[in-house]
């Protein structure tokens, strides 16, 4: 399998994870009223999620070899 | 400071920078030295994206509904990912085919059909027109309020405007005049506008950073940080709702997957976006940056629209100010003047990028998938004989962009406040929507033909206007309300919010569910139950096939009839300018190795291809191929010649895939195969020399002994003293043979690997003792001096006693045959020498000349320079060295000419020492 191939498979893989994040049911874990450092539960959640499954598509793509 | 003449004098100082950007990038660009080539702007330019609608409508969003816009950003994240594999096909297609519009990529795949160009040119118009307006309304809006300052008075307040003081139609007007100044300044037939993305992508710039200095101001200057705002906002109990919407405020999860599935295919089928990200790219390699730069601007433009929204809640009172305008208002009403402005270039740099990009796209659209096509058609005016039209492109280019502006401007005079208006922008995203079963099916399924294309484009947008458009009508007083309410004529199954009874779903959620069915349903059932046309089938072969049939000689392959070089230059003149054809013709001829005019080469179907590519390039794929057709006389493919040639270009690459395999795989057999020759000639030579010598070895003695028994059988008289000395010859000589032959079996036997090894703990000083002991009467007979030297203790080796024996005393009797008699003196040593133990055998005979110590040790082979009666087999000493290599050991002799030799052998010390064992 080819490099190309490689990268183009794991970031398929990426996007179904971010599906998987982004919806029900673990959605639904963090629609609580609760907060976190004062932020609600639910906005850090998505914010952080956001960050990191940009940090792997990143570190995805500019990896060498 | 916020003074009429200053926010205008503001945007004009701003636009003009546009201008000045979008000109030295475009002058870059003819110059060769590109200043968009860089993955940064290329992502840049892909927040385009980001609109007014971003801009103001996600606070205003968030206030009511807190996470509900998110997925419109998340979506594209998502999409982001799969471009790798999506993204990266579209664009080599449409590279290779010069594809100059989303339009004309639908159009090229279904046979270049220009029924399909148009229908969807007619969509995407019709879709984009209304968000295009809801841009015009932003700035507009946005600059009344602005100007109220220091009141905040919403613009619905103030009532509609005189026509000319009216922002909003200078505001198209300007951007017409952008638009054509740097999207048809000239003919390009690779479609680039190098000065249009450079301005685009310093927009994007501008948005981000008037977007996040509000967030600040709001977050850390109002407020004490995030954890504040959210705190302060818990104890409001009307914002309650807010901090869990999902379910509740925000809708349901549905409604939370659909809007990330129609923002994916927004990203991908927005004609802006499609401009950007394909029409525009340099460089396929820009894609990867893109991957996550683009993301992470989504991310942090997002990131201060929560804190914002629940700020404007708190700020204003409930109903008092549009939470669209909490962006603008918030700092307003702190009283910060430079903010306020920054915050309206903001704005406007949102805007009028979505506005540029958009109408650059629509207007390539409706000039070479709608009017072409038709004037091209139309025989009275007689296009073909015009010289030049590139003028009539152009122009047609300029017409659209100033009517599909006005038209934005209409829309927003007519519709103004209508809730057709508000809801536009998701409307747009499920209109487009309805180009990606036809465009996404075309890169991956062959079996999509244009009839296929066509009936699930109009059943999708069939479905979308009367889910969503028709709705939004009603809703803005246009149609009677009882439309949606009761349905079309009463019947309520058919009510379109509410269609065949399914109910509970928010109205994007249920339109992109009845429209995705109706699209994807007539799309795959229309493309199963007809048959591709030829033409269908050779466009469905290069999408696919992409990667695959540039290998094999492309489009070109395909295309067979007769056309002349001059001819088809004067076609390419009409649309290009003669200048630009020449230079093409030029190209085209040098990569032939040719110099054109003054050699002429062959109009064939290469030639012909790369003329309609570059027409295409310029004209659309349908045009271009019409036109192309009008100079060229093709000779139309059946459909079994275009399958005949798929097949055959596809089993072309299977069989060379294979052949060159087994080419490979031959090579090595090959070469093995010569080394096993020459190893079994080699082998062969051996057997010969072996048999030759054996049979010359066999006779010698029994030449003696049948001469010497003949002469015994002629002469019974001979007298008895001769008689026994020649008897005792014969006996001699069989020994000879015996010995030679017992030999030759022993080593048939260690070569076959058939001998015996009894392999056991041996005593090397007891061995060499016996073995002297044996030979003693052969050195005492020869007068021979013989001396033994043995250290008191040896270690003992694993061998066969009986073998290594036979070693010592064929080194021994060798050493007794080659000494002089009297003279001679024969010393044997056992030597520890490291892991081993060593044995020698030293004579005073002749030595072994330097040439031969290697040879002596191989079959049948005599020192070439031995004394003369020195007899033996030539076997001894291979079978010597055949037995100490099998225990481990090595065998060799060292000598100096004419003073002696010494025979060594080596054998692998054993583990314990017999001196050990015996204490």
């Amino acid at each position: 399998m080819s490099e190309f191939e490689t990268r183009g498979q794991r970031l398929v893989a990426l996007c179904l994870l971010g599906f998987l994040l982004f919806n029900y049911p673990i959605l639904a874990l963090f629609n609580a009223p609760s907060t976190v450092l004062g932020i609600p539960v639910l906005y850090a959640y998505i914010f952080c999620a956001w960050a990191v499954l940009i940090g792997l598509m990143a570190w995805v793509v500019e990896m060498r070899g | 400071m916020l003074q009429g003449w200053i926010i205008v004098s503001t945007s004009f100082a701003y636009l003009g920078l546009l201008f000045a950007i979008a000109y030295y990038a475009d002058k870059r660009a003819d110059a060769g030295r590109s200043v968009i080539a860089s993955p940064y702007i290329y992502s840049l330019s892909l927040a385009v994206y980001a609109t007014a609608w971003t801009f103001y409508g996600s606070v205003g969003r968030a206030a009511s509904d807190g996470v509900g816009f998110l997925p419109i950003y998340i979506g594209p994240t998502l999409m982001i990912a799969l471009w790798w594999v999506v993204m990266r096909k579209i664009l080599r297609i449409s590279k290779e085919n010069r594809i100059t519009s989303l339009a004309d990529f639908i159009a090229s795949r279904y046979g270049k059909s220009a029924l399909l160009g148009g229908a969807v040119t007619v969509i995407a118009v019709i879709g984009i027109l209304p968000y295009i307006s809801l841009q015009l309304k932003a700035v507009s809006n946005s600059f009344t309020i602005v100007l109220q300052y220091p009141d905040i008075v919403m613009p619905a307040k103030l009532g509609a405007m005189p026509l000319l003081q009216d922002t909003a139609l200078w505001v198209a007007l300007i951007l017409a005049l952008f638009t054509i100044a740097f999207g048809t300044r000239h003919l390009d037939a690779a479609e680039h506008h190098e000065g249009m993305v450079a301005a685009i992508a310093f927009e994007s710039l501008v948005k981000l950073l008037a977007f996040l200095a509000v967030g600040v101001f709001v977050t850390f200057g109002i407020y004490n940080g995030f954890g504040d705002i959210f705190g302060r906002a818990a104890a409001v109990p009307e914002l309650m709702p807010m901090l869990a919407p999902l379910g509740g405020v925000a809708g349901d999860y549905s409604n939370w997957v659909w809007l990330t599935i129609l923002s994916m295919l927004a990203i991908m089928f927005l004609p802006r976006q499609f401009q950007v990200a394909v029409i525009e790219n340099k460089d396929e390699r820009h894609l990867n940056k893109a991957i996550w730069l683009f993301p992470v601007y989504m991310l942090a433009i997002n990131i201060f629209v929560l804190p914002i929204a629940f700020g404007g809640r708190m700020h204003f009172p409930a109903g008092s100010v549009d939470t669209d305008t909490y962006v603008l208002t918030i700092p307003m009403a702190e009283k910060q003047e430079l903010l306020a402005l920054l915050v309206f270039i903001g704005g406007l740099s949102a805007a009028t990028g979505m506005v540029i990009v958009e109408t650059i796209a629509l207007s390539t659209m409706v000039c070479n998938d709608l009017v072409m096509p038709v004037l091209l058609r139309l025989r009275s005016l007689r296009l073909n004989q015009r010289p030049d039209l590139t003028g009539l492109l152009l122009g047609i280019r300029r017409g659209a962009i100033v009517l599909i502006l006005l038209l934005g401007y209409l829309y927003f005079r007519v519709a103004g406040e209508a809730y057709a208006l508000v809801s536009i922008g998701l409307i747009s995203f499920a209109a487009v929507a309805q180009f990606a079963p036809a465009a996404l099916g075309g890169i991956f399924w062959k079996g999509g033909t244009r009839r296929g294309a066509l009936c699930g484009l109009l059943a999708g947008f069939g479905v979308w206007g009367y889910t969503l458009l028709l709705p939004a009508f009603a809703r803005s007083g246009w149609l009677p309300i009882g439309l949606l309410e009761q349905g079309p004529w009463g019947v309520e199954l058919l009510r379109p919010l509410e269609l065949f009874g399914l109910k509970s779903l928010d109205q994007i959620t249920h339109a992109m569910i009845w429209s995705m069915i109706a699209n994807v349903g007539a799309y795959v059932a229309v493309s199963l139950s007809g048959s591709p046309s030829a033409e269908e089938t050779r466009q469905a072969s290069l999408f696919v096939d992409v990667f695959r049939s540039s290998r094999t000689g492309g489009g070109a392959r395909f295309w067979r009839g007769t056309a002349s070089v001059p001819e088809l230059h004067s076609l390419l003149a009409r649309f290009l300018g003669s200048e630009a054809a020449d230079e093409a013709f030029h190209g085209y001829a040098r990569t032939r190795g040719l110099r054109w005019p003054d050699e002429e080469f062959a109009a064939d179907a290469e030639f012909v291809h790369f003329v309609q590519t570059q027409l295409a390039g310029v004209l659309g794929a349908a045009s271009a191929h019409i036109m192309t057709a009008s100079v060229a006389k093709e000779e139309a493919l059946s459909l079994d010649e275009v399958r005949a040639m798929l097949d055959e270009a596809s089993q072309i690459i299977v069989y060379s895939h294979k052949l060159e395999q087994n080419s490979q795989e031959l090579e090595r057999a090959t070469r093995e195969l010569r080394a096993a020759n020459v190893r079994l000639t080699e082998l062969d030579r051996l057997k010969d020399e072996f048999v030759s010598t054996v049979s010359h070895e066999l006779r010698t003695p029994l030449t003696s002994i049948r001469a010497f028994s003949q002469i015994l059988y002629d002469n019974p008289e001979m007298a008895g003293e001769r008689r026994a000395q020649f008897l005792a010859i014969i006996t001699k000589e069989t020994e000879r043979l015996t010995r030679l032959i017992n030999q030759v079996l022993d080593l048939a036997r260690i070569e076959a690997g058939k001998a015996e090894w009894r392999v056991a703990g041996v005593d090397m000083r007891a061995l060499l003792a016996d073995a002297l002991a044996r030979m003693s009467q052969v050195f005492h007979e020869r007068r021979i001096a013989v001396h033994l030297a043995v250290p008191e203790r040896v270690p003992a080796v694993e061998a066969d006693v009986d073998r290594i024996i036979q070693v010592v005393l064929n080194l021994l009797s060798n050493a007794a045959k080659f000494c002089e008699p009297e003279r001679g003196r024969v010393e044997i040593a056992l030597v520890e020498d490291g892991g081993f133990l060593r044995v020698d055998v030293r004579d005073n005979g002749p030595g072994v000349d330097a040439r031969d110590r290697e040879i002596i040790f191989d079959k049948f082979r005599q020192a070439a320079h031995s004394p003369a009666g020195a007899q033996g087999s030539g076997l001894g000493l291979h079978i010597c060295r055949r037995i100490v290599e099998h225990f481990g050991g090595r065998i060799w002799v060292t000598s100096r000419g004419g003073e002696g030799s010494c025979f060594s052998f080596t054998l692998p010390r054993a583990e314990a020492t017999l001196s050990r064992q015996a204490a």
